[in-house]
């Protein structure tokens, strides 16, 4: 169960709050950045995730998770949603929301699977798909701070159009690592052949378990329990190992 | 008021359907209790909520009734299988009386008068979804239904609508209550008909 680590005003925090889309950017044909003004948003930490509410106008409404991609950065959020295909919210999300419109969002949540500028251990982020975007606000976070801790990121996706925040992560930044792990089409030249993320992956591309890192893995939940097992097996203590489950493997 | 999003549909339950799976629709008000009635004269009725620090606040009733008052019309879903639609009641929110209680914690183990508890995640108290209420139909609320004052939690199964209400701790772990120890579901949607534990 998710905790929240910043504390607060009752009246303030787990508070639905009326956010409005500003500004969306496309990170790939089934992605989009979406940047909400919340007027007093209160800060979050690197990993932490908002509820989105929607509600339709004969008041029915449901709810989703949504990780912040954003480092921390005053009235504005950032979250990135990759199109669900029959799904009920992200593709509402996508192209049903306009510039100007407004959502309710409430958080931040999540105290446990957080990244914190003080921490100085190597960190390896396992990403599986949208599950990059709360590791990209760590990433973000340690640029933000100026942060020097070893940063390596192993990135699993379909294929090379499927990289969110591909400009970023090539501009790359000193100290963080990106591996890159093609599961059905690897691009041209490229050395490892496609395929799920193997074992040797993260041997040959995280951290030795004696470097003590703190772990961070992400995905749709059999991807998370792939790569955690895997992680466990290969002397990562497990209380260093934290995970965040987007839900349905979806193949 | 929520805010609307104009051409979201969502996937819902069919149109007109407010009767959750498993229930039925009563017009009485029907009186499950796990004991005797406590009779708590309202000069003696306090509330407290009590957070992880151990930092508390207490309401005396005149202190209660001096709070805003809202008049929520309620849709009610008993465990035991009964519905009732539409029951008015009147009651302080507790966004209210939680309002300025500094606490990052994520639950609440609910106690009454006479030693019932329950817990219910903090979230499902707070945003317009739970009362402390002392009034229902236009009358005071009678003892069977917990009165002098009750929590009303509608949109969970109504066990976890502590009747006789005497405070509310917030914790950091979620702690089982009278019910739910006993085999009951600790967070009970009744749309999801959560009833038992594995539910
Ligand atoms: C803590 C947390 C953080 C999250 N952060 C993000 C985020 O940053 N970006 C993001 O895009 N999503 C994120 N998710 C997932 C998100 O909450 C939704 O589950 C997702 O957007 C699908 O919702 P939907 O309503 O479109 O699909 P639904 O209507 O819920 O589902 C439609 C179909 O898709 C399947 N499905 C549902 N979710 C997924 C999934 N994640 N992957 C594959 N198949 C799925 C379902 O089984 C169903 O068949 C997060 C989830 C959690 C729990």
């Amino acid at each position: 169960m998710a905790r929240a680590a910043v504390s607060g005003r009752l009246g303030a925090r787990l508070r639905w709050q009326a956010a409005t889309l500003v500004e969306r950017r496309e990170e790939t044909a089934s992605a989009q950045t979406l940047v909400f003004d919340v007027p007093g948003w209160a800060g979050h930490l690197a990993g932490q995730h908002v509820d989105v509410r929607l509600t339709a106008e004969d008041g029915y409404s449901t709810q989703r998770s949504y990780s912040l991609a954003s480092a921390q950065d005053a009235d504005r959020l950032e979250l990135t949603v990759q199109r669900v295909p029959d799904g009920e919210v992200s593709p509402y999300l996508i192209e049903g929301l306009a510039v100007g419109d407004r959502i309710e969002i409430r958080g931040p949540v999540g105290g446990w699977f957080v990244w914190r500028p003080e921490q100085r251990e190597p960190v390896l982020l396992v990403a599986g798909g949208s599950g990059l975007v709360p590791l990209m606000a760590m990433i973000r976070a340690r640029e933000a701070e100026g942060s020097r801790a070893p940063f390596r990121l192993l990135y699993s996706l379909r294929e090379p159009a499927d990289r969110l925040y591909a400009p970023d992560l090539e501009r790359g930044s000193a100290g963080l690592d990106v591996t890159y792990v093609y599961t059905r089409s690897a691009p041209q030249g490229a050395t490892r052949p496609p395929g799920r993320l193997a074992p040797a992956d993260l041997v040959q591309w995280g951290w030795p378990p004696d470097f003590e890192p703190t772990v961070y893995v992400c995905g749709p939940t059999g991807f998370v329990e792939a790569a955690a097992v895997q992680l466990v097996a290969q002397g990562h203590d497990p209380g260093r190992i934290r995970t965040e489950r987007f839900g349905p493997s979806g193949g | 008021m929520p805010i609307i999003s104009r051409g979201f549909h969502g996937r819902r339950p069919e149109a007109g359907h407010k009767l959750p799976p498993g229930q039925y629709e009563t017009r009485d008000f029907p009186v499950l209790s796990a004991g005797p009635t406590p009779r708590v004269p309202r000069e003696d009725w306090e509330f407290s909520v009590v957070t992880e620090n151990g930092e508390r606040r207490q309401w005396s009733w005149a202190e209660l009734m001096a709070l805003p008052r809202q008049t929520p019309t309620v849709d009610l879903h008993c465990v035991t299988k009964w519905s009732k639609f539409g029951t008015s009641w009147e009651g302080v929110s507790l966004d209210t009386l939680l309002a300025d209680v500094e606490s990052s914690a994520h639950y609440a183990l609910v106690h009454s008068y006479g030693g019932y508890t329950t817990n219910i995640p903090l979230a499902d108290l707070l945003d317009g979804q739970a009362w402390i209420a002392f009034r229902y139909g236009g009358e005071d609320l009678p003892p069977e239904h917990g009165g002098p004052a009750r929590l009303l939690v509608p949109h969970l199964y109504l066990w976890k609508s502590a009747k006789w209400v005497r405070g509310i701790e917030l914790r950091e772990h979620d702690e089982q209550g009278f019910w739910e120890s006993a085999g009951y579901h600790d967070y009970g949607d009744p749309w999801r008909e959560q009833r038992y534990q594995g539910d």
